[in-house]
């Protein structure tokens, strides 16, 4: 076995036993899908509670058919009764709330006018859906008045997707649009994690080795730099490891999850959508819309989508990580490292903020293609633009950029490394960092 | 000038070296750690590498191990510019020792025998033959940090020699060591060196090398002040000088014809019975048997010994002269 391949090894071995990070493989998955299970299930619960709702409709323009009762909210006239003694009943904790619709000269007037009484202040939700059934209402009262079919209106409604193509002929629509930044924000989003994660990990192995003392023995047998790719490489694998490992069990879990908690994932998006929208929705929605998505994703460029994701995932993590281990080789314990992480943390969260902020709206706008080829930021921005196409020209610039800046940060960390894991005693500056780089052999 | 005191070995070919070190410099900055250093250690021999703290020692020892490069000059190893792969035929223990605490002992041990191009199969044969040695078998499983100093001691000594180096390199070697550990490290050093192997140790105590050593260097701020065969250069530092003990009934005439000799000092020593002591330097060519003759002639001889300078004091003395 090659000397790299005994320190890959040595290194994978040593961080995979770690008692921390089999708990961190296998209890942290275990850990998001319950703790998300659980959030769900008691949304569940909470939606199930009906809330009954009385309303007193002094203009007399409402009838109970523009107060259909809901899964969650049931409605009742209490007109005859007056306000002030339904909402005495509504303090007496009889109704959840009480509606009044007042009398007023004009629907405009009208519509500023209502108001709802209740003990508590009532959720968005509900509110928007009374809102909801109200405008409706009052729109339709206001196109009678001016004498407009209704049929009309409703014949004349027509659902609009518009397609968008780009010259490659990649098509496009705003349900993969969505896709696209899920994809782009999840695999930008492991990858800081990743590096974070990781490369604080390289980090720490190299202060251990100097703490321990025994680096003076293995850079006697090895060159510094075998050393230092050793670490990151086996870091690298243990990490993918364990990314692999979660996706596995996360998958398993929440499918034994979902069982237990009689969740179904379908109906749990639907109960976030009021009930009116949903059953438009579900009007509007041509039947096989999941022949579609799946259509949607099989069109993604999946070959390209992972390549790249490699390329960008390992490029970032080596130039990270290789400056983590010069960091680690710099001191000589934990506590001093804060200083050096300060440099190598803020490119990595401002590329994470110019994804979320630039890439959702305008995936090739200036900031976001300008981001995307800046070496400190590229893995990240770039993995969230490559989902909506990037030309090839662009990617080259980028990955060619990455490449060199990589070689070179690993060549100038190697130098600190060098000569930091001999170093001892006094917390090294800038200065010294600097001098260090300037020595020969 | 540095460099008057070097004894010639005229006689040793380059073959008969294991390791030529010639006008090696080294600077760190501003700071210049080795100043065109030169060193020739034989083959077989046990060399001491001697200096005070911060003389230049270490940064000498890394280039031979490779961890750092000269500035200038050469290093041949075994008649050849030393190469990467010279790196196997070197065992060196660090003046800090250091293991993994959190790995097996075992594990660790054919981990670095690995490292030293050792293939899995023999490290495990050899370290058996050493665990067992040392009786430290038991040990295989445990983790570093469950061991006793001493036991981990072992296990460092085990893990520098077990690729049977050429060269073995001792930084600081017995510092640390209890003295049942010390003398079994040393005894086993000298063993190594029957069987063939060249030994360097390096450290500023000279006194706990001494006995061993068969050349000897001194380094004195970045420079090499002294070398060669350590008992070349006692001759050479001797001052002719006798250290008597006589029991007499008159020591205050003895001690005055004496003076009348030679140069006489008062001494310290102990032996059983009191009587005259006294450090007598004799001049060049004088004759040592005429002094003794003088001194049984005058009482009962107790104590006669030639006085001669341990590593400290020749050490003390190059560097007076040099500076």
């Amino acid at each position: 076995m090659s000397k790299l391949k005994l320190i890959i090894h040595r290194e994978f071995i040593a961080k995979v036993r770690n008692k921390s990070f089999l708990i961190m493989t296998f209890l942290s998955p275990v850990l998001i899908v319950v703790m998300g299970a659980l959030v769900v299930f008691l949304m569940k619960k909470n939606d199930e509670k009906v809330k009954e709702i009385v309303y007193v409709d002094a203009s007399g323009l409402f009838t109970k058919e523009n107060f259909k009762d809901s899964k969650t909210v049931k409605y009742q006239d209490y007109t005859a009764l007056g306000l002030t003694e339904t909402k005495k009943k509504v303090e007496n904790g009889d109704f959840y709330g009480v509606l009044y619709i007042p009398k007023k000269d004009s629907l405009e007037l009208l519509a500023k006018s209502i108001e709802f009484y209740s003990s508590d202040s009532p959720g968005m939700s509900l509110m928007g859906g009374l809102e909801t059934r109200i405008e409706t209402h009052l729109r339709n009262l206001k196109l009678t008045h001016f004498e407009i079919d209704l049929m009309q209106i409703k014949a004349s409604e027509i659902a609009s997707n518009i397609k968008m193509f780009n010259f490659s002929g990649e098509e496009s629509s705003k349900l993969i649009n969505g896709l696209k930044i899920a994809v782009g924000a999840i695999a930008g989003y492991l990858l800081m994690m990743f590096v974070m994660i990781y490369g604080t990990s390289v980090m720490r192995s190299v202060i251990e080795e100097k703490t321990s003392r025994i680096i003076e023995i293995i850079v006697s047998s090895v060159k510094p730099f075998q050393l230092m790719l050793g670490k990151i490489i086996g870091n690298a694998s243990a990490g993918l490891l364990q990314f692999f490992i979660w996706g596995i069990l996360l998958f398993v879990i929440s499918i034994i999850a979902s069982a237990v908690f009689g969740i179904d994932m379908v109906e749990m998006q639907a109960s976030k959508i009021p009930q009116d929208q949903l059953n438009a929705a579900k009007e509007a929605v041509n039947p096989d819309k999941l022949q579609l998505i799946l259509q949607e994703i099989s069109r993604l460029p999946i070959l390209k989508l992972f390549v790249l994701f490699i390329f960008y995932f390992l490029g970032g993590f080596f130039l990270y990580s290789s400056l983590f281990a010069a960091v680690g080789a710099a001191v000589d314990n934990e506590t001093d490292t804060q200083q050096f992480m300060l440099p190598i943390m803020a490119p990595l969260v401002l590329g994470l903020y110019v994804g979320f902020a630039t890439v959702m709206n305008d995936p090739h706008g200036p900031i976001a293609t300008i981001f995307s080829i800046l070496p400190f930021t590229s893995p990240i921005v770039m993995l969230m633009r490559v989902p909506f196409g990037v030309s090839w020209f662009e990617l080259a610039i980028s990955m060619a950029l990455l490449i060199v800046t990589f070689v070179f940060m690993v060549w100038l960390a190697a130098k600190i490394y060098r000569v930091g894991i001999l170093m001892y005693g006094k917390k090294p500056t800038y200065k010294d960092l600097y001098k260090w780089i300037k020595y020969k052999g | 000038m540095y460099g008057k005191y070097v004894f010639e070995k005229s006689n040793e070919k380059r073959m008969d070296n294991l390791l030529e070190i010639k006008n090696v410099v080294k600077t760190y900055g501003d700071f210049t750690a080795l100043n065109n250093v030169s060193l020739t250690i034989p083959k077989g021999s046990v060399f001491g590498l001697l200096g005070p703290n911060g003389a230049g020692k270490t940064s000498l020892i890394r280039i031979i191990n490779q961890i750092t490069m000269q500035d200038a000059g050469d290093v041949y190893f075994d008649g050849k510019l030393l190469a990467p792969n010279d790196v196997e035929h070197i065992g060196y223990m660090p003046e800090e020792r250091g293991l993994y605490k959190s790995m097996k002992v075992g594990e660790q041990a054919l981990y670095l025998a690995q490292l030293k191009g050792l293939s899995k199969s023999e490290a495990k044969k050899r370290l058996k033959y050493w665990f067992d040695k040392f009786d430290i078998s038991a040990w295989w499983d445990k983790k570093i940090e469950e061991l006793s100093k001493g036991m981990a001691q072992k296990v460092q000594f085990i893990v520098t020699v077990m690729h049977k180096p050429k060269l073995l390199i001792f930084d600081e070697p017995f510092s640390g060591f209890d003295p049942i550990n010390a003398q079994l490290i040393a005894k086993e050093i000298l063993q190594l060196r029957d069987e063939g192997a060249t030994i360097i140790f390096s450290t500023h105590r000279m006194e706990s090398v001494e006995e061993m050593c068969d050349y000897i260097a001194l380094i004195y701020q970045s420079n090499k002040i002294l070398e060669g065969k350590l008992d070349d250069i006692k001759r050479a530092f001797r001052t002719n000088t006798f250290q008597v003990g006589v029991a007499t009934s008159n020591p205050k005439e003895v001690e005055a014809r004496l003076r009348q000799l030679y140069t006489v000092s008062p001494a310290d020593f102990r032996i059983i019975n009191e009587g005259l002591k006294l450090n007598i330097t004799l001049k060049e060519g004088e004759n040592p048997n005429d002094l003794l003759s003088f001194l049984t002639s005058q009482g009962q001889v107790q104590h006669f010994v030639e006085l001669v300078p341990d590593a400290n004091e020749i050490f003390m003395q190059a560097v007076n002269k040099n500076s």
